[in-house]
């Protein structure tokens, strides 16, 4: 059979034959039905079943849902509209808009401030959350918390101006000793920073940058939607770092630190975060200097990211644990040095085995900033529970706010959720 | 076949071990060390399983600290003191049995990390030395692949070249070649021979006795802590003197 060419063979099809198609019960939508909905009878029972469920569900949510009034300014009117037949009152909604966005003491003609600041807070993570995009762009995200603290807040641009030229410094000044000595370089930086700001305070109260000022808003006045995005964006991203450092402050080789580290997450990690919060609102104000008066948001920040990073820090010594002895051991062996060590070998790999924690930890932070309503902040909670359904227009109303606020939650936490799986995909280096 | 082996060694004191002793807790791993390694030895290790040759060598670029003694590299006492252990581990370079490259930097990051941030050599640079030591192990073309995309013979070469990326001037190697199957340890051992014959102070624990036969110039055997013996390879295996000596050849080349 060696002989096949054409000239030996009458004939020679040059081409195999396109396959035909598979007959319509072994492919296509019918078969994936078979396969996957009716494989066998309990199978089939169970998708009666869920089918039965959904049914049920949607039955009832969803003429509620389509005959919503959207137009109607109370309750006792949107009643009337609908006219005893089912139906949402998303009037309230449309209605109370803005106090569910921005609280009720926001001045309602600078509501562009913080939303411009939620803009550009997009653009500010792109480059932290998607490291494809050029370097440069981390420039804007270094100035945005300056930017965003100063549209929400307003006041003189001076204060984050001198905040940030200090951090500036700070960092240079670390970067220029970093190779000589990391801890040392680290306490020069901070020094210079303190030493900068501090300086400050005597040019600062007849400078000209006083006059460049924005009509500022008092922290009390903050609310709604936008108080969680802030509570959640600050506490999240001071929370990793410090997270960090307690994990690894938990190793560490020095007694005294190791202790400090420990004391803080088991003593943190054994208190209800509403605890923390009152003492936030109540108590905290005793160890800062009196008529120091440091504002309730701060109080609320400090104690929700030590809550957070405690957590965090449980989070990175798991994935630190998980890390092969060898991978210290190369780097050791390479001469790398501790700091070296840590931030170019141990941190990546830990972090990135840590991620589903980390966000585990960021979503539940993100819920959390609700608990901040009982010490009486407007959150979107806060706003819900007090000046929306007190007020007499809109008393007894319930699903169509708090509905709509677990949706507006729901989309931001699948979001992250979302974003973690995509960051996992993306750093699948180890083709394990 | 051994001409590796009749290499000359110059009179220069690489390692000077005096009288170390190690325990882990109260067991006593390392006893009474005595070893001095000349520039351009290649010094193979054996012995039991416990018997301490890692530890011996982890104890070399301090990865263990030992207790009592002293051990001087390249006249560099090893000391608690920090800045000798960094100038002592950035001299010699070290691989391991499971490799222990990093999987979340491609062969080439793996390769440039230390030069760069240790040596603080340009980036550029330190790519070319990387590429030159790829070239060398054979492998230029994975440069770009992750270390979990290579073969175990891959990646142990490219954790050779990772160490001889920082120029050491003492190469140690523990068991570098029994984690890979039979086909990739010969590919491993080929690096290590070229390496011997460029002049390079080695100390290898490896059990592959052709390897000790054909590059090492110095046989020490190990047990319970202690040298045993250390010869000559051709007088090692022919004419061991020690009866344990005798039983762990016995053992190994029996079969
Ligand atoms: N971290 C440790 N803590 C306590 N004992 C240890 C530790 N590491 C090793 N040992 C013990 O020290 C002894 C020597 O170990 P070592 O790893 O040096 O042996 P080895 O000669 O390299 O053996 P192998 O051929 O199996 O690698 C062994 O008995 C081992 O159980
Ligand atoms: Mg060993």
């Amino acid at each position: 059979m060696s002989d096949t060419s054409a000239s030996a063979v009458a004939f020679v099809r040059t081409e195999s034959v396109p396959a035909s198609a598979p007959p319509s019960n072994a492919a296509g939508p019918v078969k994936w039905v078979k396969d996957n909905l009716f494989a066998g009878v309990g199978n089939s029972i169970l998708t009666v079943l869920a089918i039965l469920a959904i049914y049920m569900v949607l039955s009832k949510s969803m003429p509620w849902i389509l005959n919503g009034v959207w137009d109607a300014p109370s309750l006792s009117a949107c009643r009337e509209i609908l006219n005893g037949e089912t139906g949402a009152c998303f009037a309230v909604l449309s209605e109370r808009w803005n106090q569910l966005l921005f609280g009720f003491k926001y001045p309602a003609e600078l509501y562009w401030r913080p939303a411009t600041a939620f803009v550009l807070l997009f653009v500010a993570a792109a480059p932290v959350l998607f490291f494809d995009l050029p370097r440069k762009l981390l420039i804007f995200t270094g100035l945005y918390p300056f930017l965003a603290f100063w549209l929400i807040w307003g006041g003189p641009i001076f204060y984050p101006l001198i905040a940030l030229i200090g951090l500036i410094v700070a960092y240079k000044v670390f970067v220029a000793f970093e190779k000589n000595n990391f801890t040392m370089a680290l306490g020069l930086g901070a020094l210079s920073a303190i030493v900068i700001w501090y300086l400050s305070g005597f040019v600062g109260e007849n400078s000209a940058l006083l006059a460049l000022s924005l009509e500022a808003v008092p922290s009390r006045d903050l609310g709604g939607f936008m108080l969680n995005m802030m509570l959640g964006v600050t506490c999240v991203s001071l929370s990793l770092p410090l997270g960090i450092a307690l994990a690894l402050g938990r190793q560490s080789s020095m007694p005294f630190i190791r202790y400090i580290c420990v004391i803080f997450i088991e003593f943190i990690r054994g208190v209800p975060l509403i605890t923390l919060l009152f003492v936030a609102s109540v108590m905290l104000s005793y160890f800062f200097p009196p008529g120091s008066g440091v504002d309730l948001f701060i109080r609320v920040v400090i104690m929700i990211t030590m809550f957070s990073s405690a957590y965090i820090a449980e989070v990175i010594r798991g994935g630190l644990a998980a890390l092969p002895k060898g991978q210290y051991e190369a780097a050791d062996s390479l001469g790398l040095d501790y700091p070296q060590a840590m931030r170019l070998i141990i941190l990546p790999q830990a972090l990135k085995i840590s991620i589903p924690g980390i966000v585990n930890v960021a979503v539940g932070l993100f819920k959390d900033t609700t608990l901040v309503s009982v010490i009486s902040m407007f959150d979107m909670i806060g706003m819900i529970r007090g000046p929306i359904v007190a007020s007499t227009d809109w008393n007894g109303i319930y699903w169509e706010l708090f509905g709509f606020a677990a949706l507006l939650f729901f989309v931001v936490c699948y979001g992250i959720s979302q974003y973690s799986q995509w960051l996992e995909r993306r750093l699948a280096t180890d083709h394990r | 076949m051994a001409e590796v082996a009749k290499m000359q060694v110059s009179d220069e004191v690489a390692i000077s071990i005096r009288n170390m002793n190690k325990w882990y807790g109260t067991f006593h791993v390392l006893r009474d060390i005595d070893l001095t390694v000349h520039q351009g030895e290649r010094i193979v290790v054996c012995g039991p399983s416990g018997s301490g040759k890692s530890t011996l060598i982890r104890c070399i670029n301090a990865l263990e600290e030992h207790q009592q003694g002293s051990i001087e590299v390249d006249g560099t006492l090893l000391s608690s003191d920090l800045k000798n252990i960094d100038k002592i581990r950035s001299e010699v370079g070290m691989c391991f049995q499971h490799f222990n490259l990093f999987p979340h930097l491609s062969i080439l990051e793996n390769l440039t990390l230390a030069p760069i941030w240790v040596r603080k050599t340009p980036k550029k640079e330190a790519e070319e030395l990387a590429m030159h030591y790829l070239e060398k192990v054979k492998i230029p073309d994975q440069a770009n692949k992750f270390p979990g995309q290579l073969s175990g013979g891959q990646q142990q070469r490219v954790a050779i070249a990772r160490s001889l990326c920082m120029q050491p001037r003492i190469m140690l190697f523990d068991e570098p070649t029994s984690a890979l199957d039979p086909e990739m340890i010969k590919e491993v051992l080929d690096t290590m021979i070229e390496l011997a014959e460029d002049g390079m102070t080695m100390i290898c624990v490896t059990h592959e006795m052709g390897f000790a036969r054909q590059v090492a110039n110095r046989v020490i055997f190990m047990d319970e802590g202690q040298i045993v013996e250390q010869n000559e390879p051709e007088e090692f295996f022919n004419n061991p003197q020690s009866p344990r000596t005798q039983l762990f050849l016995s053992q190994i080349l029996g079969h």
